[in-house]
């Protein structure tokens, strides 16, 4: 089943661990996000693929922004 | 006095260094980013300047763009607040050779202490005793094993050049060491441009106490009691109060007296505060130093309640070479006082939640301050700190201390953001924050408990 993972807040999108096409493991980190001087590790909730990245370092995300879909 | 007074900073600091700038007839200058355009620290200015956009390396981080704000409007001294450039030696340097008053220690002493290595083995000389740990950064992850067997666990592992409870790890044993080297050192090389990683031991079940220091134009130090900051989330404070609860007096009186003699050897001036932990049981405590911070703490209104004297303006005669406004050597605390910090965040797992203030209500009456940076309509953005504002109550008593606090924080009123008046409701009903027994391990055990 594919999974849709979207900020929960407003941040920034400090790094991006993974690529489209990426092998994921449930907990890896896919991304960082960066919200009032706290890192926020975003992680992958199951196994997959990842088919579609939707953020790029420096980016600026509002709540409910796409991050990646992994199916 | 200096005629005016460039505020190097935001939110609620800002607005309360221009509320005393401008209660001491001096021309208050704001500088702020693009974001915060519309913000209170601007609006009560006398004069504001924009320096860019919201990211802090193109405004409140910006050395170039806040010093040709000076010249712009001819500032004749600056003050940095907390955070962003308050701890940055060359920034102060280049305020002084600009020909400004930099408000705060002189740039050789904030260098000192802002590497944490040279600070302790400063402190260690000048008598005050410092928890055992690497008297430099380790030289690879080898080094730090050896270091640490030497040392013995418990350990933080700390960037050395880290701050504000950012670049730590307490590692148990062997295994998490070498976890945390990298992970620590990695850290810091991002963040700080340095790798360099000190071991030292760590108390689990200690108290976060502070000694504020201030150091006058006469080169006399004097010391403003303390403070228990040991509510704390990821090493950083949530709540903090005057007098401390459970301390020993001797140890106290210790403990003042240690950092006013660190503070005289470094030459010290302006306001400082001198970190400690305390731990054992109360009869037989100790304490070791945990570092310095050359500038004015988040907290520092929970000693200007006490001992009623207002630190900015004490900062702004200090740096124009001025006596303080009175004998502070004379001076007796006076009752209880403590400090909340109504952070956008959530109140179970503390995460950011940035967002606009639809609703802001703030408590008022006898011994309630509030320290706001924000106002309704106003938007806590992801570009800085989720501190909102502060709830200071001042009574007799602790006990009424803490019922005032209960009265003020269930009229405060916060819509828009997330916030975390709701754990100090929770807080408030802890019996060892009740009883003061409490240790920094607190907020970690409140969250454990819960289902």
């Amino acid at each position: 089943m594919a999974q849709q993972i979207t900020a929960d807040i407003a941040a920034n999108v400090w790094k991006v661990l993974v690529s489209e096409g990426s092998a994921v493991a449930a907990g890896d980190t896919l991304v960082i996000l960066e919200s009032m001087k706290m890192e926020l590790p975003i992680e992958a909730e199951s196994a997959g693929t990842v088919t579609k990245l939707a953020v790029s370092e420096g980016d600026v995300l509002d709540e409910g922004d796409l991050i990646v879909e992994i199916a | 006095m200096m005629e005016s007074l460039l505020v190097a900073n935001r939110g609620e600091i800002a607005r309360r260094i221009i509320r005393t700038a401008r209660r001491l007839g001096i021309r208050a200058i704001a500088v702020h980013s693009d974001a915060d355009a519309g913000m209170p620290f601007v609006n009560e200015a006398d004069e504001a300047v924009e320096l860019g956009p919201a990211a802090p390396a193109e405004s409140y981080r910006n050395a170039d763009r806040i010093l040709d704000a000076a010249r712009r409007t001819g500032a004749r001294a600056i003050h940095p607040g907390y955070g962003f450039l308050s701890e940055n030696a060359s920034f102060a340097r280049q305020v002084e050779q600009a020909g400004l008053i930099w408000v705060g220690p002189s740039p050789a002493v904030i260098e000192l202490m802002g590497d944490k290595i040279n600070a302790r083995n400063a402190v260690a000389a000048t008598g005050m005793p410092v928890a055992p740990g690497t008297p430099e950064p380790v030289a690879g992850e080898a080094a730090a094993i050896d270091a640490a067997a030497a040392i013995g666990y418990p350990l933080m592992v700390k960037a050395s050049a880290g701050g504000g409870g950012m670049g730590m790890a307490v590692v148990h044993d062997e295994d998490g060491l070498r976890k945390q080297y990298a992970a620590v050192s990695g850290f810091a090389e991002r963040m700080f441009g340095d790798r360099g990683v000190l071991l030292e031991r760590y108390y689990p079940d200690a108290r976060h106490v502070e000694v504020q220091i201030l150091g006058l134009a006469d080169g006399t130090v004097v010391a403003l009691g303390e403070r228990n900051c040991s509510v704390q989330r990821r090493n950083q404070k949530l709540v903090e109060e005057t007098p401390s609860p459970g301390l020993d007096p001797e140890l106290r009186e210790h403990m003042l007296v240690a950092a006013v003699q660190a503070g005289k050897a470094v030459g010290y001036r302006n306001a400082g505060t001198v970190e400690c932990l305390v731990y054992g049981e109360p009869g037989s405590q100790s304490f070791v130093f945990l570092e310095m911070n050359t500038r004015l703490q988040v907290e520092h209104p929970v000693t200007e309640e006490v001992w009623g004297v207002d630190l900015v303006e004490q900062q702004l005669r200090v740096a124009a070479g001025e006596p303080p406004s009175v004998d502070l050597a004379a001076l007796r605390p006076h009752g209880h006082a403590v400090e909340f910090r109504v952070n956008a965040e959530d109140p179970i797992r503390f995460l950011p939640g940035p967002g606009t203030i639809t609703t802001w209500t703030e408590p008022a009456g006898d011994g309630v301050r509030v320290d706001a940076g924000y106002a309704e309509g106003t938007r806590v953005t992801p570009s800085y700190d989720s501190l909102m504002a502060k709830l200071i109550v001042h009574a007799d008593t602790r006990e009424a201390a803490l019922a005032r606090a209960r009265t003020a924080l269930a009229s405060f009123a916060i819509a828009g953001p997330k916030h975390n008046l709701p754990f100090f409701a929770e807080l408030l009903g802890e019996p060892s924050f009740i009883d003061g027994t409490y240790s920094t391990a607190l907020v970690t055990r409140m969250r454990a408990a819960r289902p």
